[in-house]
């Protein structure tokens, strides 16, 4: 690949980037294979139960039975969306922020958001800051972590793209490689209102949410 | 010890070493006179503090192993530079003289590649133990592709 400048000789000529690339010894952990495969999919017999079924059925065919699920829909996501814990979890700069906007002043406990200090226990992911490709298997292992229903929110230009280190060696280029992102909050950083407001929107998500499961594989990004 | 007595010192004991005025005082020493003049500016001229190590790709030129060492009591501060050569990565290890080195050279071989002999634990410090390449190498393509999240 040759660098050309208009209408000069090429000035730049930048080698191609070797593609002789090992595979990353993290993936050789057998415990690390053994977790994702677990989180891949549901065990086999993880079903409802006949009679279960055998209702929900019911309840679709019977004329007027969607207001039923509707209405429970409905129900369940206000409860979902009134209590989205997030988990403390800070990357860089961003985490000061959003710090910020646990604190006092802005307050997302009114909201029902609690940074509560175990993935186990949370619901929400703020991805702040700057993810290199080292950390990129933590932040995997920590978003595996949190039980279904679950929910990303990529913070600040780092977690979005890259930001400034987009065309360094080891920064990921946008979180979305790594997990699904269900909210981008741009800035770099965002102040807490910016946060907020995301999280504003988050919410307004979540009522629209229609059934836990799996999420969607991040999309894989050429460029 | 004035900056003055330190550099006829060093025309004294080491006749190959280009010693440029200024402050910090720039030392130019040849790569198989780098420990040895390590240790002599340790332990007779004093300078006691290491500050930093750190190297520079001059590209067909070869790289450069830069070191910057202070006497505090005295206030002399010494630069020292070597050159290891066009297409060479290899050069004498500071960490018997001075402990400190052992992390910056660790860095140093992280980043550039070179291959410090005599160091109990040349491993890599920053990128992960996959890492295919020093990135700070001008050579080095820095889009590199680096799955499985680049």
């Amino acid at each position: 690949m040759v660098l050309r400048v208009q209408g000069a000789h090429p000035r730049v000529a930048i080698k191609g980037p070797v593609p002789e690339i090992p595979v990353p010894v993290w993936r050789n952990f057998k415990d690390l294979q053994e977790w994702e495969e677990l989180h891949q999919k549901r065990p086999e017999g993880d079903k409802h139960s006949a009679l279960f079924e055998s209702v929900t059925e019911g309840i679709h065919n019977f004329p007027g039975g969607f207001l039923v699920t509707t209405v429970a829909d409905g129900f369940f996501n206000w409860a979902r969306k009134s209590s989205v814990w997030p988990v403390t979890f800070g990357l860089a700069c961003c985490a000061i922020e959003m710090m910020a906007t646990f604190a006092s002043r802005f307050d997302v406990e009114r909201l029902g958001m609690v940074p509560w200090a175990s993935p186990r226990h949370s619901d929400l992911m703020i991805v702040s800051g700057t993810v290199t490709i080292k950390m990129a298997p933590m932040l995997k292992r920590i978003y595996d972590q949190m039980p279904d229903p679950k929910w990303a929110v990529s913070m600040g230009s780092c977690a979005n793209s890259g930001g400034p280190f987009r065309h360094g060696y080891h920064v990921v280029k946008g979180v979305d490689r790594v997990i699904p992102v269900d909210v981008y909050v741009p800035g770099c950083p965002p102040p807490p209102e910016s946060l907020l407001n995301g999280l504003l929107l988050l919410q307004e998500q979540i009522a629209h949410f229609r059934r836990t499961g799996e999420r969607a594989a991040p999309n894989p990004k050429e460029d | 010890m004035t900056a003055d007595e330190a550099r006829t010192l060093i025309a004294e004991s080491f006749s190959d070493t280009k010693v440029e005025s200024g402050v910090p005082m720039v030392v130019s020493v040849p790569v198989d006179q780098w420990a040895p003049f390590a240790d002599f500016a340790k332990t007779t001229l004093g300078c006691r503090f290491f500050s930093f190590l750190t190297a520079v790709d001059w590209k067909e030129q070869g790289l450069e192993v830069v070191c910057k060492i202070d006497n505090l009591d005295d206030n002399v501060s010494l630069l020292m530079k070597t050159r290891l050569g066009p297409a060479a990565a290899e050069c004498p290890s500071l960490t018997p003289v001075y402990a400190g080195a052992n992390w910056m050279e660790r860095e140093c071989y992280d980043m550039f590649g070179i291959r410090f002999d005599g160091h109990p634990d040349l491993r890599r410090i920053l990128l992960g133990d996959d890492w295919v390449g020093h990135p700070l190498l001008k050579s080095y393509a820095v889009d590199t592709p680096h799955p499985p999240y680049r």
